[in-house]
């Protein structure tokens, strides 16, 4: 089964180098449930842009940093 | 599992239990009996307020988390996508007692049929916001 998001992210690289972060503190900082950003680093999940500018702030890191979405259809 | 997905489960589990414990009632009383003697206004009534009185205890049972979200954005989209689904469900199902209606059948199958579109919404509504939640969205 194909993934439901072709948007790629280093959430889970974030976190770590972030004093390993814990999925539960960064939902608690951007106000979401810990299961949503589970869905988000397996990439079942792209969230909206609001929420998408809100976890590139908790990692004061550009929007690109965090997440990615590929130049061509493959 | 997040608290709005086994709210899904619990949905989709009433949706199954209570019409069939209603069917199983009402399949007994079919036999070698005319559809137009049957009294099924107070088992369809019946059945209908166990479905929405068992939703709400089991939702209370399982509750909410304390101390963290227990909804957001994700889960307000699902549950749009869900019922989104659900409703062509139920507009199908209203359309078939409509077609009874104007067919002038008894009203005993077109209360069922009303009956059966609102329990086929509530199920395929909750299969499709708990496939959502395993496979993404």
């Amino acid at each position: 089964m194909p993934k439901p998001t072709k948007i790629a992210n280093s959430l889970r690289y974030l976190r770590f180098t972030s004093g390993e972060m814990t999925q539960a503190d960064l939902a608690a900082r951007v106000g979401v449930t810990r299961q949503t950003i589970i869905a988000i680093e397996q990439g079942r999940y792209s969230p909206s842009l609001e929420m998408a500018f809100q976890l590139a702030r908790v990692f004061g890191v550009p929007l690109e940093e965090v997440f990615q979405y590929p130049d061509a259809e493959n | 599992m997040s608290y709005e997905e086994k709210r899904a489960w619990v949905y989709a589990a009433v949706a199954v239990v209570v019409p069939v414990v209603y069917a199983v009632t009402m399949f007994g009383r079919l036999a070698g009996t005319d559809v137009a003697q049957i009294s099924y206004a107070l088992p369809l009534l019946i059945a209908a307020g166990v479905g929405i009185v068992a939703n709400i205890l089991t939702t209370m049972l399982i509750g909410a988390p304390k101390g963290a979200r227990h909804s957001d954005e994700r889960d307000a989209d699902i549950f749009r996508y869900g019922t989104h689904v659900g409703y062509f469900v139920l507009a199908t199902g209203v359309g078939g007692a409509f077609l009874l209606t104007l067919a002038g059948v008894t009203h005993f199958w077109i209360a069922n049929a009303l009956y059966l579109a609102f329990v086929l919404d509530a199920l395929v509504s909750s299969i499709v916001k708990i496939v959502a939640y395993r496979r993404g969205f």
